[in-house]
């Protein structure tokens, strides 16, 4: 059975993909900065499911500690997704480059880092699965989280164009868009609930869509649409909504 | 993120912080840093049990920690739901040692509520299959069984959430030979014939009677009686025998939205308990069912609350003493003369109390919904006077409206409840709106 690495292991979403995957038999590779609390994460998925798994420490920002991580995997994985993310706070990243630069650091050259490591191994085997989760967010820069929506927009850019590289050799890349899900990041918003979907029913689509290959997936479908008309606001109109 | 609540019954509806956790880390952090916390499962309470200042929500607290799959011992974080639970030791040959009438209810909300099933009077409640918990107190994390801290033990069970916020909790399970139920019907037809029946039927491990309360005269208290034994392997036709321990398709069907008032009326009701009474055309029907309509018959439709309408209903679920039989009679005689009954009148008996606070106690305990309407309320408290006359009590999970004094009277191990509550939870900061409304101070 397939391998799966997932890269941030500790998110609501990261748990219910990693469900999702160990359901249908895969072995699951678990990493978290803090992996004493995968432990219970692991535990389930073995009793569940009956599968094996592996817990690993993986600090996105620790950049220099990226390759050793990887080296130190019991076995190179067939499917790595990338799960992990910082929303933070716009309003203070504003005003304090420390928040700036951990959510661009987070969501940007950290998710590089790591994943030009895997891309490269996957590139010499000629094959493998790459997901990434990004977000709707980067599709337009918004006045309320710029910060966060950029880091995300170059990462979906680096994504399409990896992707068309590794075509090449035979690995599949896939860019993952949710729009809002229900989780512990999310849990202070107020989100509308017909707009909200629930973390096991992205988990649901992401392995469904990268089992077909697909390229770029919005998740619920209809963010497709949404973003489509949102990109296409005229900027002067766009200003003065202040979204 | 504040919000209006409520729990199964949609009454009452209240404005709460609702907010959830996924590491005991996080839990911790969150009940040092609040006052008025109180732990929320899958919200299948009726009332206001789990609703307060802040609601703390278990259900990302769901991992299962440890299965043996040869002693049949498991343990899992709070927030796991019986279904989940379910899905994982059915294949493998075991069962849930005690389970309500739904399986949409977490461990937490198990032992807090301290449940019973249809097995009382043969394997009593939940806690009598608990080997250990921990719960996170007032005074921080604590492990406690019947044997090490007793006390915060049977206060924990049935205490409704209020020596703190149940953490993990390790319990023995029930070995089966397969998923399916052998089911014996019965139909009775009064009170008198029934309660005969549940006599007779004693030594059966599951029983329960679902009851017309709306008949008069002979008819009085006619009723179904239901009993059951898991199926063995040989009771099996050939082709279930072939895979004898396959979960049951999940098959869901939802109500999506309220229904109005009037759907719901008396006439619908005598309808539904009519065409219910007459569904078994013969007095006799025993077969082999899987074990899902067995146990759960309304979980099939997901959100059949919503039926009641937008104003809600409440469950009024009430335990005589075995001796009391004329107790019932006037209770039952009451409903049927007011003419207010429900869809789902549940009769069943109970075996012994278990401990200290939980609902159980031998005798009979009846459970009926009323939608919330003009004169229910002193409807109810004319009920509770001939509850508390015959020395009954009516359970908390449930409850979303007695008085203080009907618990306070109804209870008797109530104030040293209080006494252990306040020794672990020394703030008060574990409180409900239901601990509010029944005058259960701890500062
Ligand atoms: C259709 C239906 C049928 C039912 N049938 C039965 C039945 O046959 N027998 C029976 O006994 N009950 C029955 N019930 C009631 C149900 O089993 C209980 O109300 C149960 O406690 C609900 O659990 P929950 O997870 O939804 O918790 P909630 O409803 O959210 O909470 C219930 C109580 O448990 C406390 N609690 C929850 N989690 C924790 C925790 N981790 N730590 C501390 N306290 C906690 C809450 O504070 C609250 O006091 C039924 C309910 C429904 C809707």
């Amino acid at each position: 059975m397939p391998t799966v690495l997932i890269l941030g292991a500790g998110s609501d979403m990261a748990v219910a993909l990693a469900r999702r995957y160990a359901a249908a038999g895969h072995t699951l590779q678990l990493a978290a900065r803090n992996p004493g609390q995968l432990r219970s994460l692991e535990q389930d998925l073995r009793i569940r499911h009956r599968i094996a798994a592996t817990v690993h420490a993986f600090d996105a920002l620790d950049f220099d500690s990226h390759a050793a991580f990887y080296q130190s995997l019991p076995t190179p994985p067939d499917i790595v997704i990338c799960v992990f993310g910082y929303l933070g706070s716009q309003e203070k990243g504003q005003a304090d480059w420390k928040e700036a630069s951990r959510i661009l650091h987070t969501n940007f050259t950290g998710a590089v880092s790591i994943l030009n490591i895997v891309a490269e191994d996957m590139a010499s085997r000629g094959k493998g699965t790459i997901i990434g989760i990004s977000s709707v967010a980067g599709d337009r820069g918004r006045m309320s989280n710029y910060l966060y929506g950029s880091a995300k927009a170059g990462f979906t850019a680096y994504l399409s164009g990896l992707r068309n590289r590794l075509w090449h050799s035979g690995a599949h890349v896939m860019t993952v868009e949710p729009g809002f899900v229900a989780t512990q990041m999310t849990q202070h918003l107020k989100l509308p609930p017909l707009l909200t979907a629930q973390p096991d029913q992205v988990a649901a689509d992401i392995f469904k869509a990268a089992e077909n290959k697909k390229n770029v997936l919005y998740t619920k479908w209809f963010w497709k649409y949404i973003m489509l008309i949102i990109k296409n606001v005229p900027e002067p109109i766009f200003k003065k909504k202040k979204l | 993120m504040r919000k209006n609540i409520a729990n199964w019954g949609n009454y009452p509806v209240l404005d709460c912080e609702e907010v959830s956790f996924s590491m005991e880390e996080q839990l911790a952090q969150y009940v040092d840093a609040h006052d008025n916390v109180i732990a929320r499962g899958n919200g299948r309470c009726y009332g206001d049990a789990s609703l307060g200042e802040h609601s703390i929500s278990t259900l990302r607290y769901d991992k299962a920690l440890q299965f043996d799959e040869q002693q049949g011992i498991f343990e899992c974080q709070s927030g796991l739901t019986l279904d989940q639970i379910l899905d994982i030791i059915v294949p493998r040959g075991w069962f849930l040692p005690v389970t309500p009438g739904t399986k949409f209810i977490t461990i937490g909300g198990a032992v807090a509520s301290d449940v019973h099933g249809k097995n009382h009077h043969s394997e009593g409640s939940f806690s009598n299959h608990i080997i250990s918990m921990n719960v996170l107190t007032g005074k921080g994390p604590v492990t406690c069984s019947p044997e090490t801290e007793p006390d915060l033990f049977w206060a924990t069970c049935g205490g409704m959430g209020l020596t703190g916020v149940i953490t993990t909790v390790t319990f023995r399970l029930k070995k089966i030979e397969t998923a399916y139920i052998r089911q014996k019907q019965i139909k009775a037809k009064n009170l008198d014939e029934v309660l005969q029946l549940f006599e007779e039927h004693k030594h059966y491990t599951y029983s329960m009677a679902w009851i017309d309360c709306l008949q008069k005269g002979d008819s009085f208290g006619r009723s179904i009686l239901i009993t059951g034994e898991h199926a063995t392997l040989e009771q099996l036709p050939a082709k279930a025998a072939q895979a004898p321990l396959t979960l049951p398709k999940k098959m869901k069907l939802t109500l999506p939205f309220n229904l109005p008032g009037f759907v719901l009326n008396n006439f619908t009701v005598k309808l539904f308990n009519a065409l219910y009474y007459a569904k078994n055309t013969k007095r006799v029907i025993e077969n082999t069912v899987p074990y899902e309509p067995f146990f759960y018959p309304l979980d099939a439709i997901l959100h059949w609350n919503r039926g009641y309408g937008k104003d809600g209903f409440v469950q009024y679920q009430f335990v005589l003493p075995m001796d009391k039989k004329d107790g019932l009679v006037a209770i039952l005689q009451k409903i049927s003369d007011k003419g207010w009954g429900s869809f789902l009148a549940v009769l069943k008996t109970f075996g012994p109390q278990d401990d200290l606070i939980s609902f159980p106690m031998e005798g009979y305990t009846l459970a009926l919904d009323f939608p919330v309407r003009d004169g229910l309320f002193p409807f109810l408290d004319e009920l509770d006077a001939l509850v508390l006359q015959y020395g009954g009590r009516l359970y908390l999970t449930k409850d979303a409206r007695m008085k203080e004094s009907v618990f306070w009277d109804s209870y008797p191990n109530a104030q040293r409840f209080h006494q252990i509550v306040k020794e672990w939870n020394p703030n008060g900061k574990f409180r409900s709106a239901q601990s509010d409304r029944l005058n259960i101070q701890f500062a």
